[in-house]
């Protein structure tokens, strides 16, 4: 068995696990956290994307035992103090899920890719850039919307606050 | 994915020592093959020896135009590595295209070239800039290290470095990825040095990694895209599958070895 120590959305958690548990699997099972999600099981779907020391990695490719001693953020640590993230309130602004799925996975992943981009994003870099994550219900347009929009008021939030 | 058991490694000297001591023992770097493999039970190994916390292993060096890639540094890393981009911007450019952003950030240059899968990107880069394989024993050529598919010279227990290389003048990637996986189905990298060319192709080789050497001599003699009008590339040993025929991927490394000069062409001296 491995020892697995995570700091999970800003909590310190200690736990136990086979050595070839997934991280998907320990914070779903062991954590309760089932806001992430495994889709494809092969690694394709970036249902399962979580961020781990700040970026996103696909929590169904990577041991507990890997990630031990490293700081995760789920789709449950994304929001504060139950309002909900300018990403997810664009989502939901701008129609971008049907089924919601594939939604904890393509918002953690437009988490990061917003953060590596501050000086703003076009769709071309946003399609690109989601090529991980799949969308069986919307055909990507109204996510590629919300992602944008999102972009932009964190943008000037940022400027705001600086 | 079956029983395996987990060993993280804080040196290369530890590292080696796990592994010496396992039965029957993979080393893990970023873990984006290995994992997906062992997950479908194609692969499984007793032990995981985890090289991605080895400090040694991590980062980019760049001295004068002399650079050395640490074995575990991310894709993402070397993609937005501004110095290295000022130099050899077709290798962070390589790097910044490699599967998905999740995968870039995991994946690692080390382990893209021990796994050597033939439709991999790094390998053509190492080869057409006459890269070296550095180990825990010895160094390697990269025309010696790529042996066919997936097969390098590497030892079962032998733990790549770092890769170093010489800045080429100039050089550019070009590849036609697969739409679904992304893996590259022909990707020619190009390196200019003075008067020496070489050109290196990925993706379409029966063994893997390739030097095309007609392309070279064309362009040491003009380099410009025209130069490989008259270029017939030969689809005897170039990989057939339901994704392409040979000739397809024969017409492809034409199409993206002019592109790769045609990239070096349009930008700034």
């Amino acid at each position: 068995m491995a020892k697995v120590e995570l700091v999970v959305n800003g909590r310190a958690v200690k736990g136990e696990a086979e050595d070839r548990t997934l991280l998907v699997h320990f914070l779903r099972e062991n954590l309760g956290l089932t806001g992430t999600h495994v889709g494809c099981d092969t690694s394709q779907c970036g249902t399962c994307i979580v961020h781990v020391d700040g970026r996103a990695v696909k929590s169904c490719t990577m041991l507990a035992a890997q990630a031990s001693g490293s700081t995760v953020t789920t789709i449950e640590g994304l929001g504060l103090n139950g309002e909900l993230h300018p990403l997810q309130a664009a989502f939901r602004e701008h129609h971008a899920l049907q089924c919601g799925f594939c939604t904890p996975g393509m918002l953690m992943s437009s988490a990061d890719l917003i953060r590596r981009h501050p000086d703003g994003l076009d769709e071309a870099t946003v399609r690109l850039e989601l090529e991980g994550n799949i969308c069986r219900c919307t055909g990507y347009h109204n996510i590629v919307k919300a992602v944008l929009d999102a972009s932009e008021k964190m943008g000037k939030g940022a400027e705001k606050a600086a | 994915m079956y029983e395996t058991q987990y060993h993280r490694a804080t040196s290369v000297e530890g590292a080696a020592r796990q592994m010496g001591e396992a039965e029957d023992g993979k080393y893990l770097a970023g873990g984006m093959t290995l994992i997906p493999t062992m997950k479908q039970r194609l692969a499984s190994p007793s032990d995981l020896v985890d090289l991605r916390r080895i400090e040694a292993l991590k980062g980019v060096k760049i001295t004068g135009r002399t650079v050395r890639i640490g074995a575990v540094t991310s894709h993402y890393d070397v993609s937005t590595n501004v110095e290295l981009a000022k130099i050899c911007p077709a290798i962070t450019s390589l790097a910044g295209h490699i599967g998905d952003p999740q995968v870039r950030n995991m994946g690692t240059i080390g382990g893209s070239i021990a796994n050597n899968d033939p439709a991999a990107d790094y390998p053509s880069a190492l080869l057409a800039l006459d890269a070296t394989i550095v180990t825990n024993r010895r160094s390697i050529a990269a025309a010696d290290y790529f042996i066919g598919l997936f097969e390098t010279a590497l030892e079962p227990d032998e733990i790549i470095t770092a890769v170093e290389f010489t800045a080429p003048d100039r050089a550019a990637y070009k590849k036609f990825p697969n739409p679904a996986s992304l893996y590259a189905m022909a990707g020619v990298f190009v390196a200019k040095s003075g008067d020496t060319v070489r050109v290196a192709v990925t993706g379409a080789g029966e063994n893997g990694v390739f030097r095309l050497e007609d392309a070279e001599t064309a362009l040491a003699a003009d380099f410009h895209a025209s130069a490989l009008d008259n270029l017939t590339v030969d689809p005897n040993g170039l990989l057939s599958d339901l994704h392409a025929s040979a000739e397809y991927r024969a017409n492809l490394v034409k199409v993206m070895a002019k592109r790769a000069v045609a990239e070096i062409a349009s930008r700034p001296m």
